[in-house]
């Protein structure tokens, strides 16, 4: 589905988003450790990272990926995301024409990680994207989740002199990256 | 009107940072959302938003029944209740009971209305807002000044100033640092706090779910880290089913900051788990206060289908000047208005519903299709009627309601005038007077009213005929207008009639709440006017044009008066305003225009009962354009000139900079005529363009094309 991919990019980028597309897992987390190199993980207050394990992780020596980069964990805690700066969580669906990931967001390892770090890498499935919001919700539903969270591009507000600033109490950067293999979870 | 409410209004126009920031946004804001909305069917949007808030605004018991079984169903604790202060006692006990000492609010426009935050910080609690503009504005110890953009008021520097008071420390007013210190000293409360609370946009009856939309995050921390939430949830708020919040979700961001989405949307259904593994102890308060009431009033049940979404604001030529402190409470700008009325009470917006200047923008872009001005003219009606005119108005209205003593004091003042009249205006007025010419120099009353000029046209005989309603502007003061209609229907091979008998169309009683003096000219109007076997009853005059046509018989229903409908929907069907029927005549080929004519470079302003209310805007360009006249469009065409009949002398300081920002409009074009349609409009423009000196000639349409017309058939 290149069309929606690149509805989703163009919109997703407009509200400052970056897209990254995969064709292969072991690609996405080759990339995934360049970025929580690059952004200097460490076992330092304020420099971990923590990652919320999905379909991603499924046969990864997380201990392993742990030893490569030290300040990352697994085990998900309100004091573990907020002395983090990068948050990793898997969404399961993403709407085209605005941009938008969505995901059930109950289970609140979810919510920490994307909400409290700076920087918020969501991973997910090229097919899971919808065309639009009424497609989404046709698979997810309020009776099945208990927090939906809708996510469209990093935390923003206009509230002094309306200039645009990024990054308020949530994430000021976005970072999505699709995986073609992933398949739908 | 009250010294202090004037006051508000002198210090608001003329605090530059307030009318240049809302100035500024206001026009990046009808690109911004025209942007957003393309490829979107407004309209459609926009009318399954009325019907499923209209349906919910029907149904607001049985909703919050079905709302309240499926919340708890799914282990939520629902309050429902119609009395603010228990909502403040409830969530008082609440955190009593739970031993809360520190609170964080994201933002909810409920719990400002029932003054939430001072009862708790009363009982010893310390309450934070979390949205950034809530925050700052918390800090200043002031009111939001605007429903989206709370804090739009103030520069970077006070923010910066209200910031260092609170660290402590000399802060720069870099816009990014200031944010990030923000989210600094906010997260260390989010992290403390033992309650959430939120407000909702959209409350599901049928999964009992709410859902919250936010950009800044702040409102996922809320709902997340305290282990209790507590939602504030106004009852209109409630949908029936699910797919409802679609056409929301649709509008509230593209009509309120112009985004697609806003950063966040989350829906809340039932506890979910806390960062430690419990279960949420989430309380969703209904909160009725007066809301019911509303929906049991006819006329006023559709205010329930507003989103808050504060478009309404965002296109007012008047809030853009004023800002949201003049209307002294929670809600602002129109909406503001009609739910300050209701949740507050009447007498409250006795002051603030002046400010509605009718130019209907809001109506063209109100995503819960409520019908702002109508109901704001209403609470006039009910003010009045509660409170009486004052004397000036009963004895204006007494002169309008006895047609041979208004038109005398008419003639008579054509006399009386003379010291002060040149060139057809009226430049300075002695004493008390003089304020009514500061900005705008007023039209001399004409020596020979239309009603006598009239008499003297000599037209050809025809068996078609048109009756034509002339107005008071024309009559009186621009009679030239009237003399240019006759000429182009006769020239389609209509004969004129005017019946003596017409008089003032009742619009300026109507406008200040006298609905019963306009119940009096409409059927004056309607006996004249139907007198006659006329095709049609044609008005040059916009205003006129509207209550002929639609007002007479809201004034009729809202007075209960409805044995007069019938008749005043039998004039409606003959009533049209003069460019649309003059380019119907051209479209069927018994007016001709002399084309081919290069003629001199003008621009049109759209007057705003002939735009929005007639939704005539192409008929006079496409008439001026075949006539040969190069019409340049000038930036915002169709904003309100600030006239608005009696407003203009009612609140002059907010008429004056309304008819600056159009003048220079207008001559930024470089056209050296401005067309319009309406002799109000046309009033107000020449008067100002006569003080200003720009040399730019003001002309009626009708004026402008009326040499311009070949001769026509003979019939």
């Amino acid at each position: 589905m290149p069309h929606l991919f690149d509805t989703f990019k163009t919109r997703a980028e407009a509200v400052s988003a970056e897209v990254h597309r995969f064709g292969l897992r072991g690609e996405a987390l080759d990339f995934i450790v360049d970025l929580l190199r690059a952004e200097g993980v460490a076992d330092a207050r304020g420099s971990r990272a923590v990652w919320v394990p999905g379909s991603l992780l499924d046969g990864v020596d997380r201990c392993r990926l742990r030893e490569q980069i030290p300040g990352l964990t697994f085990h998900v805690t309100q004091e573990a995301a907020e002395a983090s700066k990068v948050g990793i969580t898997q969404m399961e669906w993403a709407i085209a024409n605005t941009g938008t990931l969505v995901t059930d967001a109950a289970p609140v390892e979810r919510r920490l990680a994307s909400a409290l770090p700076v920087i918020h890498v969501a991973v997910l499935a090229t097919d899971a994207i919808e065309p639009d919001m009424p497609a989404v919700l046709t698979r997810i539903h309020p009776d099945r989740s208990g927090y939906i969270s809708m996510i469209t591009g990093p935390s923003r507000t206009a509230d002094i002199e309306r200039v645009l600033t990024i990054g308020v109490h949530g994430p000021s950067r976005l970072v999505i990256v699709f995986i073609d293999e992933l398949g739908r979870n | 009107m009250a010294t202090a409410f004037k006051e508000s209004i002198h210090t608001a126009v003329n605090n530059a940072n307030l009318t240049g920031a809302l100035g500024r946004f206001s026009e990046a804001y009808r690109v911004g959302r025209a942007k957003a909305y393309e490829g979107i069917d407004f309209e459609e949007v926009r009318g399954r938003i009325a019907e499923v808030k209209g349906y919910a605004a029907g149904h607001l018991d049985e909703l919050a029944g079905i709302f309240t079984k499926n919340a708890e169903a799914r282990g939520a604790t629902v309050f429902r209740t119609s009395d603010p202060h228990a909502v403040n006692q409830y969530i008082l006990n609440l955190a009593r009971e739970n031993g809360v000492k520190s609170v964080v609010k994201s933002k909810s426009m409920a719990s400002e209305e029932i003054h939430l935050n001072q009862r708790l910080e009363e009982a010893g609690l310390t309450v934070n807002e979390t949205d950034l503009g809530e925050w700052i504005v918390q800090l200043a110890g002031e009111r939001p000044s605007h429903m989206v953009m709370p804090a739009i008021h103030l520069t970077k520097e006070q923010v910066a100033d209200i910031f260092s008071k609170e660290v402590n420390e000399r802060l720069a007013a870099d816009i990014p640092a200031l944010v990030k210190l923000a989210r600094n000293e906010l997260r260390t409360k989010f992290l403390n706090a033992e309650m959430g609370i939120s407000g909702a946009n959209i409350a599901v009856a049928e999964t009992g779910s709410i859902v919250i939309v936010t950009n800044e995050g702040n409102a996922r921390l809320v709902t997340t880290l305290p282990k209790t939430h507590v939602a504030i949830v106004g009852v209109e708020k409630l949908v029936a089913h699910f797919t409802d919040i679609l056409p929301i979700l649709t509008a509230l961001p593209r009509s309120a900051t112009a985004q697609l989405l806003t950063s966040y949307v989350s829906i809340i259904t039932g506890p979910s788990p806390n960062p430690d593994g419990s279960l949420k102890n989430l309380h969703i308060v209904l909160m009725d206060n007066h809301r019911t009431q509303m929906a049991d009033d006819p006329m006023f049940k559709e205010a329930l289908q507003c989103i808050r979404c504060a478009s309404c604001l965002n296109v007012c030529p008047v809030f853009r000047l004023v800002g949201g402190h003049v209307f002294g409470k929670t809600y602002t700008g129109g909406i503001g208005t009609i739910l300050t009325a209701w949740f507050d009470e009447l007498t409250k917006s006795e002051e603030i519903q002046g400010l509605c200047i009718q130019c209907g923008n809001c109506v063209d872009v109100c995503p819960g299709k409520v019908p702002i001005p109508d109901m704001i003219l209403e609470l006039r009606r009910r003010l009045a009627k509660q409170q009486g005119p004052s004397l000036k108005e009963k004895a204006a209205f007494g002169i309008v309601n006895n047609r041979r003593l208004f038109h005398a004091m008419l003639r008579a003042a054509s006399t009386v005038q003379k010291p002060f009249a040149k060139d057809g205006f009226i430049r300075h007025l002695p004493m008390f007077l003089s304020d009514l010419c500061e900005f705008r120099s007023l039209p001399a009353v004409a020596e020979v009213p239309f009603r006598d000029r009239f008499l003297k046209i000599r037209q050809p005989a025809s068996k078609e005929k048109v009756a034509f309603y002339a107005g008071c502007l024309i009559d009186f003061a621009y009679p030239e207008t009237g003399e240019a209609v006759v000429k182009v229907l006769n020239k389609a091979g209509f004969q004129v009639v005017f019946p003596e008998e017409q008089t003032c169309c009742g619009a300026p009683a109507r406008f200040s709440g006298a609905y019963e003096v306009a119940a009096g000219n409409a059927t004056a109007n309607i006996d004249a006017l139907l007198k006659e076997d006329a095709a049609y009853v044609v008005s040059a005059c916009p205003t006129c044009t509207v209550a002929l046509k639609h007002d007479f018989t809201k004034t009729f229903v809202s007075l209960g008066m409805a044995e007069h409908v019938p008749r005043a929907a039998a004039l409606a069907a003959k009533v049209i305003d003069f460019s649309t029927l003059a380019k119907k005549l051209v479209d069927e080929g018994r007016l001709t225009l002399a084309e081919g004519n290069h003629l001199a470079k003008i621009t049109y302003h759209d007057s705003c009962h002939l735009k929005k209310t007639l939704k005539a805007d192409r008929a006079p360009r496409e008439l001026l354009g075949k006539a040969g006249y190069e019409v340049t469009e000038m930036f915002e065409s169709d904003m309100c000139c600030g006239m608005g009949g009696s407003y203009s002398l009612k609140l002059p300081e907010i008429s004056a900079p309304i008819l600056r920002r159009k003048l220079t409009n207008i001559k930024s074009t470089g056209a050296a005529i401005v067309a319009m349609d309406c002799p109000g409009c046309a009033m107000q423009i020449r008067g100002g363009l006569d003080k200003d000196g720009a040399p730019i000639e003001v002309r009626h349409t009708a004026e402008l094309i009326a040499d311009r017309i070949l001769p026509g058939p003979t019939r």
